[in-house]
């Protein structure tokens, strides 16, 4: 068990930029999601935390103690990899075993580990068998279980359900969930699936570019995305971003853009006013767009084109030069063409600096 | 930081002994070469005026030009055809495969003694050929008046031995096309000429240009099976090196020979790459 | 009817494949084994009793026994030294990103058309000097100097194909970098490396003009044959080239599921 600290933590490989200075602090016990784009820096940061990389400047703590200059296998901790990295030479029993072998565990001890380990992740049947003899989830199992069988300090997650498919990745999602529930070890978890994300993480770290984006719970990050890479990230279909300004007209305070001119409350438009600037980034999720609502906050446009999920109906609306896209409920049947009139929840919308992109509803 | 550094060392570190060894080995020994073939009592280029004094000079290399200009495109159409023929992954396939890379294991020398078991005096051929009362005495197959007869002979061998080693480097560019491409070609109807010469070929060109260009390496150091089937009745570039080295004791002229062959191939290197170089894979977007 | 047509041509195309390749190889076989009296009898084509007689010869009055452990000292030596040597590179050129590694690459794949007579001769003069003159350690550095290219880039291949996630993991779960190597990606790579140092025997093994510069009276089996067949008796040569083939051939056929992609390397 182990609180995490990354202070200032900065990785370069050449002239790329993997790790730009990232300042994290992870509670004990917690579930952490690492999320983000291919090329984030997300795989490279779980590897500095785990010492496979060395980084090029900053501290890694484990419960304040400084471990950055620690090789991997004095830290405590243990990792499940992409690949899953069972290794092939040696039996489903020796790989869980071997961890414990190289730290000179008797024999006793070593039996019940692995037996205990093996049992709960459902894999007793297996102990005999190589690797190569088991299915890719099965693999995985082993994987896990060598991860667990020692009760690391930290355990790493690689994007470990990406070889999986779709439903047994589902179903692993809410397994190892509820595994690390039980055993309450630090967790950082490594993807860039967003519903992976939301589903599991106690916290998410939202990462582009080698940088912290985000860090939240998972219902803050979608509904309060710190800026306007998160809101773009998280959330399918993407969010809707218009250009707007805000403006004033006879005592009421408006944001304005091509296609409409909203008015803004009263508690929103002291905030505004702090700002340095009138023009802004406005952003509405396809989600809080719908096909009634308040006059004030509609616009007319065009159907574009629909996408039917079945449970959902994608809508594509052309508005002047602008499109935007709603999610309907499935039953919305709209043909291409007409002329339709969609509503915005004037609660759910949110604006950015057009500059530095942060949120500032 | 000082940990990071540290680390850099490391992968140097591990190159380090191989780097010095070369060096040693391979490095010391050419500006050695340099040093012997212009050293001679007839100042600097003193070994250079006696090589090329000598009809013998002149004779070796004609021959070693020769042999490399007959036998390369044999080589290299034969293995071309192999590795087409292979690669159709017939029953049993694998089989001929690994007959058709049984003289990739074999020396030059055993190469030649083989062919000497069939073109002997008394050998297979004769023998056979004898019995069939097709010829009443053997042909003499070598010997300093059978020159022409010794030199196919020598192709013939090179042929035999050295196709499986252009066929090796044909075979793996070819399984290296991507199927989808000639499956592609049969959507839009490519004949199986079209085919060949329009999408096989140009993805082969990298492989079919290394294959030359080793072939035509090795082929121009050809030794030990002239050595062993004509002696020197048919002298080339590496058995004058020989010759000087062993027979006369003379390095300096050794190493003007070995100068000689490493300059010309420098020269086909050079030629190979820059004529020959696969337009393709210029500009090349790596991921 | 067109299938069985090209079924035919292809078990024909085969045959003549085979027989192309399998007659020299046969007939050298035969040949050695065959008694003097009847290879010397214009009409007998095929011998009608057999000898080890040739063999015998050869091994023995002939000193071929000596070449041969010569030419396994030298390659055994030869293949012990480029494993030492070029196996830690092969692992620097995988494991590692590092400046320098692509131009690294390059000249070692720029030695492989490296002719081997610039280097036999200065060697010479070079072992005159430090006292290995005609000893079979100059041969197996020498030997070592043309092996240790091909052993740095096909263990640099070998290695490349087990993912580097299995060292990884040892190094999470207790291992050091260095022990990590030794006990997970070593035991992996073994039928690989094992392959490779076959090939490598096959290349010492049959290197014939380095051999034969380098040594007047420790000679390897190639030299040996080189430098005493011209005036032998054809039995001798026949015997000789039988015990050159038979081992490598012997090597080359548990090696064949490695052939296209080791020669490939060993080429390039």
């Amino acid at each position: 068990m182990a609180e995490v600290k990354m202070v200032g933590l900065k990785k370069y490989f050449g002239a790329v930029r993997a790790l730009d200075g990232i300042d994290l602090e992870i509670e004990d016990g917690k579930f952490v999601v690492l999320l983000g784009p291919s090329g984030c820096g997300k795989t490279t940061l779980l590897r500095c935390v785990s010492g496979l990389e060395k980084v090029t400047d900053g501290r890694v703590l484990f419960n304040e103690k400084d471990v950055t200059d620690l090789p991997p296998k004095s830290r405590n901790v243990s990792m499940v990899f992409q690949s899953y990295a069972v290794w092939p030479h040696m039996k489903v029993y020796d790989n869980i075993a071997y961890p414990m072998k190289i730290k000179k565990y008797d024999r006793a001890e070593i039996e019940k580990r692995v037996e205990w380990a093996a049992r709960l992740l459902n894999i007793h049947e297996l102990l005999d068998r190589y690797p190569a003899q088991l299915s890719g989830g099965q693999r995985q199992r082993v994987a896990v279980a060598r991860a667990i069988v020692l009760e690391p300090a930290v355990l790493l997650m690689d994007e470990p359900l990406s070889n999986l498919d779709a439903l047994l990745r589902v179903m692993m999602r809410s397994e190892l969930k509820k595994l690390q529930e039980r055993l309450g070890t630090t967790t950082i978890y490594v993807t860039h699936d967003q519903v992976e994300a939301m589903t599991m993480g106690d916290m998410i770290a939202v990462m582009n570019q080698g940088k912290l984006q985000q860090y939240g719970k998972p219902e803050e990050i979608y509904h309060k995305p710190a800026n306007m890479f998160v809101a773009g990230f998280i959330g399918s279909p993407r969010m809707n971003f218009l250009n707007v300004e805000f403006m004033e007209e006879k005592g009421e305070y408006y944001l304005m853009s091509d296609i409409f001119r909203f008015p803004v409350g009263n508690e929103k438009v002291q905030e505004l006013k702090r700002t340095n600037t009138k023009k802004f980034v406005f952003g509405i999720r396809p989600e809080d767009i719908h096909l009634e609502g308040e006059k004030e906050y509609s616009v007319e446009g065009e159907v574009y084109f629909t996408e039917r999920l079945g449970a959902d109906t994608i809508l594509h609306v052309k508005v002047d030069k602008e499109r935007l896209v709603a999610k309907l409920p499935g039953d919305v049947v709209l043909k291409e063409g007409e002329r339709i009139t969609i509503y915005m929840d004037p609660e759910k919308f949110h604006l950015f600096h057009p500059e530095t992109e942060q949120a500032v509803i | 930081m000082g940990e990071r550094e540290k680390r850099d060392w490391i992968p140097l570190l591990l190159l380090l002994p191989t780097l010095i060894y070369l060096i040693a080995f391979l490095g010391y020994p050419l500006i050695e070469t340099f040093i012997l073939a212009f050293t001679s009592d007839q100042g600097a280029l003193g070994n250079f005026k006696r090589l090329t004094a000598t009809g013998e000079f002149w004779e070796a290399l004609r021959n070693t030009l020769l042999i490399t200009a007959v036998i390369v495109p044999l080589q290299l159409g034969f293995a071309l055809m192999l590795a087409l023929f292979i690669n159709m992954k017939f029953k049993g396939y694998t089989f001929i495969l690994y007959i058709i890379s049984i003289p990739l294991a074999l020396s030059d020398v055993s190469a030649s003694l083989m062919s000497y078991t069939i073109f002997a005096p008394m050998g297979y051929l004769n023998k056979l050929l004898m019995n069939l009362h097709i010829i009443d005495r053997p042909i003499y197959f070598f010997g300093f008046t059978y020159q022409t007869r010794e030199f196919w002979v020598i192709v013939l061998t090179e042929v035999w031995r050295a196709t499986p080693l252009v066929f090796v480097i044909i075979l793996a560019g070819l399984q290296a096309v991507n199927k989808e491409y000639l499956e592609a070609a049969d959507i839009f109807g490519f004949s199986r000429w079209q085919k060949f010469t329009r999408i096989i070929l140009p993805l082969l060109k990298p492989s079919i240009l290394s294959a030359l260009l080793i072939r035509t390496l090795f082929a121009f150091q050809i030794f030990g099976v002239v050595w062993l089937l004509a002696g020197r009745d048919i002298p080339i570039l590496a058995g004058e090196a020989y010759y000087w080295q062993t027979e006369v004791n003379n390095s300096n002229v050794a190493c003007t020979y070995g100068l000689v062959i490493a300059l010309v191939s420098l020269i086909i290197s050079w030629a190979y790459l820059t004529f020959l170089k696969p337009g393709h894979l210029e500009g090349e977007v790596t991921e | 009817m067109r299938y069985r047509i090209k079924k035919a041509l292809i078990v024909f195309a085969s045959i003549m494949i085979a027989l192309w390749f399998l007659t020299p190889v046969v007939l050298i076989v035969l040949a050695s084994l065959t008694p003097s009296s009847e290879y010397y009898d214009p009409h007998k084509i095929l011998p009608t009793k057999l000898t080890l007689d040739h063999l015998y010869k050869l091994f023995v009055v002939l000193d071929g026994w000596q070449a041969t452990l010569n030419s396994l000292e030298v390659a055994g030596v030869a293949i012990g030294l480029s494993f030492l040597i070029g196996l830690p590179a092969g692992y620097a050129l995988t494991r590692f990103v590092f400046k320098g590694k692509n131009f690294f690459r390059l000249l070692i794949l720029l030695t492989r058309s490296f002719p081997a007579l610039v280097m036999a001769v200065p060697l010479v003069v070079l072992y005159l000097k430090i006292g290995i003159s005609d000893t079979l350690f100059g041969v197996a550095l020498a030997h070592t100097s043309m092996i240790l290219p091909f052993v740095v880039l096909i263990t640099s291949s070998i290695l490349a194909g087990i993912s580097v996630e299995y060292e990884e993991a040892g190094m999470i779960f207790g291992l050091s970098r260095f022990q990590s190597f030794l006990k997970i990606t070593l035991p992996l790579a073994l039928p690989g490396l094992a392959a490779s140092a076959i090939f490598a025997f096959i290349m010492s093994w049959n290197e014939v003009f380095v051999a034969s510069v380098l040594t007047l009276i420790n000679r390897t089996l190639p030299a040996h044959i080189l430098n005493t067949a011209i005036a032998s008796p054809d039995y001798f040569k026949f015997a000789a080239g039988t015990v050159m083939a038979v081992p490598a051939m012997v090597f080359i056929f548990f090696t064949r599921k490695y052939l296209v992609s080791m020669w490939g390397i060993s080429l390039k």
